[in-house]
C-alpha cells in the first residue's frame, strides 16, 4: 500500500463520514417540524457508492445525481453551508433557494444536472457524454439511478443510445432494494441489474455497493474503458436505503430484520474498521474526523439558518438565459 | 433574396447555421438518410456535406432524442433535434417540458439549454390523429419554453436560425404541407426575431390573428372580404412564446374587432389566449365580442371530407368577421 493510497483511503472515510454526519442533521432538523421545508430524501447507508464513484472520476467527468443527491455532491467537493442553505430555500444557497435539496445544480464542480424525475438522469447523461466525445475530449458522463429507476423506458432508451454511439457513459445503478414501498422482487424480474448490459452491448458488473474500496476500483477500470472510447458501461452496486424513501416515511413495510442485518453492513462504520485494522486510522485519528465532519456541519446550520430568505418577487428570475 | 420553397427555406437555414458553428449539430430519426428522397425536405444532403458526426441519424427514441439535446445544450453545444411528427413528442415531453424548460431555473442561472427543436405537424394530409395533432398551446403554457411557427420561407429561415443561436430552449413548428409552398428567403445568416408578429395585411374594420398556415386561411378570407367592401388587418404571431402582446392589442385598438384563427381545436387553444388578451387590455376599444375560429374538440379526423371539416377554412373565417361588423 503506498502512501498515496493511503491518503485518498483516509480522503474516502473522510467523506463517508461528512455525507453522513450531514444527512443525519439533516434527518434530526426535518423531524423538528418547520426548519426544513418540503421533502428530505437522503441517501443514508448508499455513501460507499457515491464516495467510490466520486473518487474514480476526473475533475472533467461529468456527473449527473438523482433525488439522493447529498452525498454525491459532497463526495465532489460540494461546500455543506451552500447546500444547507439550499435545502431550506434560502438566497445564499448552492442555487439561490431555486432547487431545494431535489434537484441541486453545481457546474461548477461539474455537477451539472440532478433530476428528480426517476429516469431521466441517463439521457441527460448521453447528451452530456456525447458533447464530451464531439469536442474529442477524454472525459464521461457518470450518472446515478436507482433500481426503481431501472424500469423507466427512458434509462433504456439512453443506454441504447450510448451503446450504439460507443458514447461515455458510467451508468451506475445504486440498488438500494426499494422503490418506494416496493422491494426489488416486486418491481424487477432480474435478481441482478448488471445483466440489463448484455441486451445493450456493453460491459455490465455488480459490486457490494457497501465497499468503498471495491466500488472505487471497479468505477475506476470502467470509467478509463469509458474515457479511452470503448461506449459505455453499467456498473451496479448493491446497497440498501437504510431510511425510508423520505423522511416522512416510517418503513412499516420494511421487515425489521432486514434493516438490522443491512445496520451490521453500514458502510461508513465498515470502512472505519478496516481503515483501523489495516492500520491506516488510529482512534485519536478517527475522532478527529468525525469531529472534523460535525463541527463542518454545525457550521453549514449555522450559515444556513442565519442567511436570509430570497425576496419573493426573485421567483421571477434566472428562467431565461 | 433566394426564390425557393418553404422547406429548402429551412435546409438553408440549417446549412448556415452548421457552416456558421462548430457547436451545431442535427439529430433525430432519419435526417442523414431519409424515407424522403426530397429536396424539399429540410434536412436534404446535410449529412453529405457537413458528416455523419455533425448530422446525426438516431434510433427510435424520442426520450433519448430530446435528452440528447438537452445534456449536449447543458455543456455549450447548440443541438438541433428533430421530431417527425408533432403527436410523438408526448414521448419526448418529460425531457423537453421538465428538463430543458425547467433545469435552469431550478439551477438559479447557473445553466442554460440553448437547444432547438424542429417538430414536424400539420393537418391535411390523411395522416390520422396519431400523425397530426397540433400541441402548440401545450408547450407555449410552459414557462421556459420558446415556440416559434412560421407561415412563410422567410420566417422559416429567420425564425430557425433565431432559434439555434438563443440561448433558450426553442421549439419551430413546420408544417409540412408549407413545406411545397414557394416564397422569397434571404441569403445567408439572416435572422427573424423570436417574439415579434408582423402585419401581413393592413386594414381597419377587423383584426385576423393568426399563425402557421391559417395565416394563408385569413388573407385569403380578407382577399374575398375586401371585394365586398371590408377592409380586414391580418397579423401574423410568428412566434406563440414569447407573445407579441403589443402588436394584438395595437391592432384591436386600431381596428376594434378581433378574430383568432388556428387549425388547433378551440378549447384552451392560444385563441383563448389571445381572446383574453383582448378582454384583460383592450375592452374599451372592442366594438363587438371576441371570435375564435378554431378546429372543433374532436381528434383530427383521418376520412378527407372529414378533415376537411374539421380545418377552419376561409368561408368560416369571413363568417366570423361578417357576423361581427
Amino acid at each position: 500500500m503506498s502512501a498515496k493510497n493511503a491518503a485518498r483511503r483516509l480522503e474516502m472515510y473522510s467523506k463517508l463520514v461528512l455525507c453522513r454526519a450531514f444527512e443525519d442533521k439533516i434527518s434530526e432538523l426535518a423531524a423538528e417540524r418547520g426548519r426544513l421545508p418540503g421533502m428530505q430524501i437522503l441517501a443514508t447507508g448508499q455513501e460507499a457508492v457515491a464516495v467510490g464513484v466520486v473518487q474514480a472520476l476526473s475533475p472533467e467527468d461529468v456527473v449527473v445525481s438523482n433525488h439522493r443527491s447529498h452525498a454525491h455532491l459532497l463526495a465532489r467537493g460540494a461546500e455543506p453551508g451552500l447546500l444547507m442553505a439550499e435545502i431550506m430555500g434560502k438566497a445564499a444557497g448552492i442555487n439561490k433557494g431555486k432547487s431545494g435539496t431535489l434537484h441541486m445544480a453545481a457546474p461548477e464542480l461539474n455537477v451539472l444536472m440532478t433530476s428528480t424525475v426517476v429516469g431521466a438522469g441517463p439521457p441527460l447523461a448521453a447528451g452530456a457524454a456525447f458533447a464530451l466525445q464531439y469536442a474529442g475530449k477524454e472525459a464521461l458522463a457518470a450518472v446515478f439511478f436507482g433500481d426503481g429507476a431501472a424500469a423507466e423506458g427512458s434509462v433504456h432508451e439512453a443506454m441504447n443510445l450510448a451503446a450504439l454511439w460507443r458514447l461515455p457513459v458510467l451508468f451506475i445503478c445504486e440498488n438500494n432494494r426499494w422503490a418506494g414501498a416496493q422491494g426489488l422482487a416486486e418491481h424487477c424480474p432480474v435478481e441482478s441489474l448488471s445483466q440489463r448490459a448484455a441486451a445493450y452491448a456493453m460491459i455490465g458488473e455488480t459490486v457490494d455497493g457497501n465497499d468503498a474500496d471495491r466500488v472505487f476500483a471497479r468505477a475506476r477500470t470502467l470509467a478509463e474503458a469509458c474515457r479511452l472510447g470503448r461506449g459505455p458501461a453499467l456498473l451496479e452496486a448493491r446497497t440498501y436505503r437504510m431510511r425510508g424513501h423520505g423522511e416522512y416515511d416510517r418503513q412499516h413495510y420494511v421487515p425489521k430484520d432486514e434493516i438490522e442485518r443491512w445496520r451490521a453492513l453500514d458502510p461508513v462504520e465498515a470502512y472505519g474498521r478496516r481503515l483501523t485494522e489495516e492500520g491506516l486510522l488510529s482512534a485519536d485519528q478517527d475522532r478527529a474526523v468525525r469531529g472534523q465532519a460535525r463541527a463542518r456541519v454545525l457550521e453549514a446550520v449555522a450559515f444556513a439558518e442565519q442567511a436570509p430568505y430570497p425576496a419573493p418577487n426573485q421567483a421571477l428570475e434566472d428562467l431565461w438565459a | 433574396m433566394t426564390k425557393g420553397t418553404f422547406g429548402q427555406a429551412i435546409n438553408s437555414a440549417l446549412d448556415t447555421a452548421l457552416a456558421l458553428d462548430k457547436r451545431v449539430f442535427v439529430a433525430g430519426e432519419g435526417v442523414g438518410v431519409s424515407i424522403h428522397a426530397d429536396p424539399n425536405m429540410p434536412t436534404s444532403g446535410l449529412l453529405a456535406k457537413y458528416g455523419p458526426e455533425r448530422v446525426k441519424d438516431t434510433p427510435v427514441s424520442e426520450a433519448a432524442i430530446m435528452g440528447l439535446a438537452v445534456g449536449a445544450a447543458a455543456m455549450g453545444l447548440l443541438p438541433v433535434v428533430e421530431i417527425m411528427f408533432f403527436p410523438f413528442i408526448t414521448l419526448a415531453s418529460d425531457m423537453l417540458v421538465n428538463h430543458a424548460a425547467k433545469l435552469r431555473y431550478l439551477s438559479g442561472g447557473k445553466t442554460s439549454f440553448p437547444l432547438t427543436v424542429r417538430v414536424k405537424a400539420g393537418v391535411n394530409f390523411s395522416a390520422g390523429c396519431q400523425h397530426s395533432h397540433n400541441l402548440e398551446a401545450w408547450l407555449a403554457h410552459c414557462p421556459g419554453l420558446k415556440v416559434a411557427f412560421p407561415s412563410n420561407p422567410a420566417d422559416a429561415k429567420g425564425l430557425l436560425l433565431s432559434a439555434i443561436f438563443d440561448p433558450n430552449p426553442v421549439v419551430v413548428v413546420e408544417e409540412m404541407p408549407l413545406y411545397w409552398t414557394t416564397g422569397q428567403y434571404p441569403k445567408g445568416d439572416q435572422r427573424a426575431p423570436l417574439g415579434r408578429a408582423e402585419v401581413v395585411r393592413a386594414g381597419r374594420e377587423c383584426t385576423v390573428v393568426a399563425y402557421g398556415s391559417a395565416v394563408h386561411t385569413a388573407l385569403a378570407a380578407a382577399e374575398g372580404l375586401a371585394q365586398k367592401g371590408l377592409s380586414v388587418e391580418v397579423l401574423d404571431l410568428r412566434c406563440l412564446a414569447p407573445l407579441d402582446r403589443e402588436a394584438v392589442l395595437g391592432s384591436v385598438r386600431k381596428t376594434g374587432r378581433l378574430v383568432v384563427v388556428h387549425d388547433a381545436n378551440k378549447t384552451c387553444g392560444l385563441g383563448a389566449e389571445i381572446a383574453a388578451l383582448a378582454a384583460e387590455q383592450a375592452f374599451e376599444s372592442l366594438k363587438a365580442p371576441v371570435r375564435r375560429v378554431a378546429a372543433p374538440d374532436i381528434p383530427v379526423p383521418f376520412s378527407p371530407p372529414q378533415e376537411r371539416f374539421n380545418r377552419p377554412d376561409a368561408r368560416a373565417v369571413a363568417e366570423a368577421v361578417e357576423s361581427l361588423v
